[in-house]
């Protein structure tokens, strides 16, 4: 593979107090494409995906995103990057509670400057594709687990982001709801060109994938991409 | 698979000629296997001795394709039999590969690469098998989900088994 990637970590290395969590992790990705973080418990995999997604600042090693060095951005750089360019998913939802759901999927976008109007009919259009828009008035609480995942990739694309990290996306759903969570992730990332970081345990989400790596005491090996 | 159960269960639903039963397993259930018509005439001879199915016609003219073949209710009776009893499950994989990891251990070769080499290669079935699945019909899609939950089990197998390879290098060293 020859395509440059859009986002790039080379030799990522992060300690909480006594406890390496990172220690030498290279990944890279290319627009497009989506990649699957495997490993065991406790191997660092979220912490990749935090510094990769410029959350949390790495004690050592470099992330260029599109040509830009993640880590020599000053922090208000930084979080307006990941506002505009990027879209997050967590095992549990995080949708506001006090807010509709096309409320929640609006959010991004009134962040970014967004009139309320335009932005919520963006948000409704990204409900139907997620085929939830009969949750558009009702609240996080009164929608099912597998709803309200789907509620909260639809807020993470609503953006069009460049690049999708999903930490779990699907561990708190059935087999049959976490299948149609990737599946409308995929599909939707295969449409717009957005890269996918998906940090999962499970083989079959992994499947999902165009390839994996494999974290293990906070080491990666990028078999595609080392030198 | 048992095809004679197969078979059988088809003709419930009425009786049918050799040919016809061949296309209807086909259809079903012959996805990458479409059975032969040797198979055909040898299981459904094998049913008539056993009284399981009678010849209930011929069609003028024809070789053994042209018989048809009714269910009897013995037939019947060995069908809802086949169906109430569970399938032994298989510990298809794990022999071999425990094989290989001790054998990797004793030998000083590398048993944590062979963990991730077959790893990489059930995610790689996986991966085909979840694009088949994408674009398929529903009967796609269940076989597939079989497979891909088999081999996900596997898959967790050669996890647990690499967290645990420095306990196993101990105990077989022993
Ligand atoms: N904010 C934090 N403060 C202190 N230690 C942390 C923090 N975040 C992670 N760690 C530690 O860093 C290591 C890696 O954690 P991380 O959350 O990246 O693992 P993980 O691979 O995502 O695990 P899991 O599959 O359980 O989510 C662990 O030992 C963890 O306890
Ligand atoms: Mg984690």
């Amino acid at each position: 593979m020859t395509a440059t990637p859009l986002l790039r970590a080379v030799g990522l290395a992060k300690t909480y107090g006594p406890t390496p969590a990172l220690a030498g992790a290279d990944f890279s990705i290319r627009a497009g494409e989506v990649v699957a973080v495997m490993g065991p418990s406790g191997s660092g995999k979220s912490t990749l995906l935090h510094c990769l997604a410029g959350i949390v600042r790495p004690d050592a090693g470099t992330i260029t995103y599109d040509g830009r060095e993640l880590t020599a951005l000053s922090d208000g750089a930084r979080s307006s990057l990941r506002r505009t360019d990027f879209g997050f998913v967590f095992q549990f939802g995080q949708l506001v509670p006090e807010l509709t759901c096309v409320e929640n999927v609006a959010l991004p976008l009134r962040l970014n400057g967004e009139k309320r109007k335009a932005a919520e009919a963006r948000a409704v259009e990204w409900l139907a594709r997620l085929e939830v828009d009969d949750t558009a008035a009702k609240r996080p609480g009164e929608i099912s687990g597998g709803q309200g995942q789907r509620v909260a990739v639809a807020r993470a694309l609503v953006t069009s982001p460049r690049v999708i990290f999903a930490d779990e996306p699907t561990g708190a759903l059935d087999s049959l709801n976490g299948e149609r969570v990737m599946r409308l992730l995929t599909d939707a990332s295969r449409d717009t060109g957005a890269a996918v970081v998906l940090v999962t345990h499970e083989a079959r989400v992994a499947a999902y994938s165009d390839r994996e790596i494999v974290v293990r005491d906070g080491s990666v090996r990028d078999a595609e991409w080392a030198a | 698979m048992s095809i004679g159960h197969t078979l059988l269960g088809l003709l419930e639903s009425g009786p049918r000629h050799g040919y016809d039963l061949k296309r209807a397993f086909d259809e079903k259930f012959g996805h990458d296997r479409p059975l032969h018509y040797g198979q055909v005439y040898s299981t459904m001879s094998r049913l008539l001795k056993n009284g399981l199915v009678v010849v209930d016609g011929i069609e003028a003219g024809g070789g053994p394709e042209r018989k048809r073949y009714a269910i009897t209710e013995a037939g019947i009776t060995d069908v809802a039999q086949w169906l109430a009893t569970p399938e032994k499950p298989e510990p298809y994989l794990q022999s071999t590969l425990y094989t290989k990891v001790v054998l990797a251990l004793l030998t000083g070769r590398g048993a944590a690469e062979l963990l991730d080499t077959q790893r990489a290669e059930h995610l790689r079935l996986m991966r085909e098998l979840t694009r088949r699945k994408k674009d398929g019909d529903l009967a796609d899609q269940l076989i597939c989900d079989h497979a891909l939950f088999h081999l996900e089990a596997d898959l967790r197998w050669l996890e647990l088994t690499a967290a645990r390879l420095d306990r196993l290098a101990e105990e077989i060293r022993r």
